[in-house]
């Protein structure tokens, strides 16, 4: 009996992949299983490969494995692109319908069922994936009634009839495959899973779902890879709160639109990728200037320019610190889990607001987009701060005529009280030119100074929960520190894991508040540290040079890259920290 | 009782003498008290350029945002607080040069606010280039031989993009532009109406006097119906888009506002930030 494994299921794009991983999965989640997903795709509607990795683990798991242990194959492309990944053991179900091959130097067998002939046979070609969980079952010992529930869901607009062919479909992939197997039948059989019910959700939902959470009541936002579930999401769900989501005509209105509705007193939010952000960086100059709250959910993929649209890269990290002309008060938060995206989401929106200020949420392809298992949200720790916000009108002063509310008034925080649009004693002018504490355009050089340094005061004590993440560092002095941010926290985990098992001590600090960056937190790790390596998805090393620049110590910092596309792999990260001690 | 002045601040305009800027500034002041606003409850958001400076003349909420982005957000604004009266304004740079594609969207987009461009034909706060406005053959700091570009012709542009309410006004005609202004406000849609406001200091062309001389006041137009969206067309294409006046209006298309789905009849930033934990748990167990 294994503790894990980790399928495949492999094809045409539009030949109804994903679909077949998603039914996979959710009977896998049902069970209790922890469950991390991993989709590799390319930028277009219908054809070239795709496939859809599933690891299914009686633990949590939090990274892509490094093996395959069975790939469900729908054409040869699949096998021959994937069939490196497996070992010893290793399954190979494919569809007779192609006339597959199994690669000379492959390790894994070939198991030849024909999908496409029995799902005919029982009325539609359609199916044939369905037969291919069922073979699957055969391989892992499954009992076919595991699917029943999440047939029915998934089928119901269809019909029961529609049900019951794809179940009839599952049990003849079974048998059909069992026979085949002979003795291989039950050799991927899994340990029992906890049974218990968790969440099996991409990040992108559990943003969306923070940003409900939050409060927020309004989207403005413009289609692109991979962002556009939040914005998904949120048009089915927004509408019963009263809410509203609107697609724009580019990011750029997309972003004003978003100050715009938080200038009224709305939580509103916008979601992009780089080239949608390239486009916000003016705005978010406004929004930090004008000390509006603005939350801007940046879910990074391959850069520069259109670059790898649907692939794993942490590129965008610098221009989301530094991006937008002149310097102005910004936050970035990292979460590395689709539950931190949750809680990091709603966090955002209270930091915009008690800052007043642009706070970016920068998330990455592979935890925007890979499904995972995530323990049930606690309802509890959604707490809603609004910081200066005046909520009664009636705290106002009565204005003198012709004079306006001190919106920026210079405070020693350097956060000023906000009032809304329809407050009678709260009317005051902003603009994103140089302003006094009424908002009145100034070009004043001491007011310049205490304008600029009122706003640039309000980040000086920004304390987030966990900005670094210290629980994988046990060690007061180790041999290797490892640091990383966003969705490489699975793959650095379990490297940590394997270095230690060959004697090495290693800690582990994973960065969750890219800015301000939290150098006091990471100081005492790094000189503790006899070396660290920095791992990230991106070719200059974004991550390390600000480490340098924040922290120091450039001469023990080694840079981890990896920028083909893929998110990293535990044995990567193992292999390249053992070259480099 | 609101009166117009209740509409100014004590703020001294920075335009030129004898801009066209100044008349907009004063029919929006008259417009807004004579249709009963409070300066409260209005949001004057404005783009960038001498035109820009606008929301900060006026005693309301003003918010000068971005070059071209002032329809966005003047957008966002409305739908974060329907309650508010929205009016973005800004120059023909804004509105037809870099924000053009805001502009035509807004226009489709129809929410229920007003838009006033003040169209000069020319870049003036950069001391006189070309504009999308200005006449083929204008000679200026970036068209030292003439602008070799023909002019876009905005009230053409709204009415094929769909445009519910269209209208042109001259800063010389305080009466007529205040007028429009009071139906613009009043329109429930989208309302857009430019303004010809003569740039004193670089547009030696298009002056009041040449204004004077050529524009058309639909007015006195006998017959002319501003409900036919075919002969607001013929007028337009007649008289090479120079008239003022409402020149087309679409009472009944209900604007963005009524259309959208579930969004709520109170202000969202009134709504409560709380969600139901029963209704929390339900999102969670559709994950599950």
């Amino acid at each position: 009996m294994k503790q894990q494994l980790s399928w495949k299921v492999g094809g045409q794009q539009g030949e109804g992949i994903e679909s077949t991983g998603e039914i996979f999965s959710m009977a896998m989640n049902r069970l209790g299983y922890f469950l991390y997903g991993y989709r590799h795709f390319s930028s277009r509607i219908k054809g070239g490969h795709t496939n859809n990795k599933i690891r299914v683990s009686t633990k949590r798991v939090r990274a892509v494995e490094d093996r395959l242990d069975i790939l469900v194959a729908f054409d040869q492309e699949t096998i021959d692109v994937n069939y490196h990944e497996m070992g010893t053991g290793g399954m190979i179900i494919a569809d007779a319908k192609f006339k597959p091959v199994n690669p000379e130097d492959s390790q894994a067998e070939l198991i030849i069922v024909p999908f496409t002939e029995i799902a005919s046979g029982l009325g539609t070609s359609l199916m044939k994936n369905m037969v291919a969980i069922g073979s699957t079952c055969a391989i892992m010992d499954l009992p076919v009634a595991v699917f029943t529930g999440v047939l029915q869901e998934t089928f119901k607009r269809k019909g029961e009839v529609v049900v019951q062919k794809n179940m009839e479909a599952i049990e003849a992939g079974y048998e059909t495959a069992s026979e085949l197997l002979g003795d291989k039948r039950g050799s991927h059989k899994l340990d029992e899973a906890d049974g218990i019910q968790r969440m099996y959700m991409i990040g992108n939902d559990a943003i969306a779902l923070g940003a409900i959470a939050a409060g927020a009541r309004f989207m403005a936002a413009y289609p692109i890879t991979p962002a556009s579930e939040i914005m998904e999401y949120l048009i089915k769900k927004l509408p019963a709160l009263g809410g509203a989501v609107i697609q724009t005509e580019d990011e750029i209105a997309a972003a004003t639109m978003a100050i715009g509705s938080n200038y009224a007193g709305v939580r509103a939010l916008t979601a992009s990728a780089g080239p949608g952000l390239s486009l916000m960086m003016e705005s978010i100059g406004l929004s930090g200037m004008t000390e509006q709250p603005l939350v801007i959910i940046d879910t990074q993929r391959g850069g520069p320019s259109t670059g790898l649209p649907t692939k794993q890269e942490q590129s965008d990290l610098m221009q989301m610190i530094y991006g937008s002309h002149g310097d102005i008060p910004k936050i970035v938060l990292a979460p590395s889990t689709a539950e931190e995206a949750f809680y990091d989401t709603i966090d955002a929106f209270n930091l915009a607001e008690t800052y007043q200020c642009p706070v970016i949420v920068l998330s990455d392809l592979q935890l925007s987009l890979g499904k995972q298992s995530v323990d049930p949200l606690n309802y509890a720790k959604v707490q809603i701060g609004r910081g200066k916000l005046v909520s009664d009108e009636s705290e106002l002063d009565e204005l003198e005529p012709k004079q306006y509310f001190k919106r920026y008034e210079l405070t020693e925080d350097g956060v000023s009280k906000r009032v809304l649009p329809g407050m009678k004693n709260g009317i005051h002018h902003v603009t994103g030119v140089e302003h006094d504490e009424t908002g009145k355009p100034s070009e004043s050089s001491l007011n310049r100074q205490m304008q600029m340094d009122k706003r640039m005061r309000k980040l000086e004590h920004v304390e987030l929960h966990k900005a670094v993440d210290i629980d994988n560092a046990h060690h007061g002095e180790a041999d290797v520190l490892l640091i990383g941010f966003n969705s490489t926290r699975g793959a650095l985990e379990e490297a940590q894991q394997r270095l230690e098992a060959d004697g090495l001590k290693v800690n582990h600090a994973h960065i969750r508040l890219m800015h301000p960056f939290p150098a006091d937190k990471l100081l005492p790790l790094m000189e503790n540290a006899k070396k660290v390596v920095v791992a990230e998805h991106n070719a200059t090393g974004q991550l390390a040079s600000l480490i340098k620049m924040n922290v120091g110590m450039a001469a023990k910092i080694h840079s981890l890259k990896k920028y083909d596309g893929t998110p990293f792999l535990p044995s990567e990260i193992e292999l390249l920290t053992k070259e480099l001690i | 009782m609101v009166t117009f002045k209740d509409f100014r601040n004590n703020v001294k305009p920075n335009w030129c003498p004898g801009c066209g800027d100044f008349s907009v500034q004063a029919a929006i002041q008259r417009a807004s008290a004579n249709v009963g606003l409070t300066p409260e409850n209005l949001a004057v958001i404005s783009g960038i350029g001498c035109s820009g400076r606008i929301s900060g003349y006026i005693n309301s909420y003003g918010f000068h945002s971005i070059h071209g982005r002032a329809l966005p957000l003047a957008q966002g604004v409305k739908m974060g607080n329907r309650d508010l009266t929205v009016i973005a304004s800004g120059g023909d740079g804004d509105g037809f040069a870099i924000g053009l594609g805001h502009t035509i969207h807004a226009i489709r987009r129809n929410i229920d606010m007003t838009y006033i461009v003040m169209d000069n034909q020319i870049y003036g706060l950069t001391k006189g280039q070309t504009s999308p406005r200005s006449s083929a053959g204008f000679k200026t700091k970036s068209t030292p031989k003439g602008a070799i570009e023909p002019s876009i012709n905005p009230m053409e542009m709204a009415l094929t993009s769909g445009a519910t309410f269209v209208a042109q006004g001259f800063s010389s005609d305080l009466k007529e532009l205040t007028s429009l202004i009071e139906q613009g406000l009043n329109h429930k849609g989208f309302s857009l109406i430019n303004v010809f406001s003569p740039c004193v200091t670089y547009n030696k062309v298009n002056t009041y006097d040449w204004f004077k001389e050529n524009l058309v006041k639909l007015s006195s137009v006998e017959g002319y119906d501003h409900s036919n969206k075919e002969s607001a067309m013929q007028m337009l294409m007649q008289h090479d888009g120079l008239v003022t006046g409402l020149i087309y209006q679409d009472a009944e298309q209900p604007s963005y506002q009524e259309l959208i789905d579930g969004y709520d009849e109170k202000p969202l930033s009134k709504q409560n930030l709380n969600l139901e934990e029963d209704y929390f748990n339900h999102l969670v167990k559709e994950f599950m």
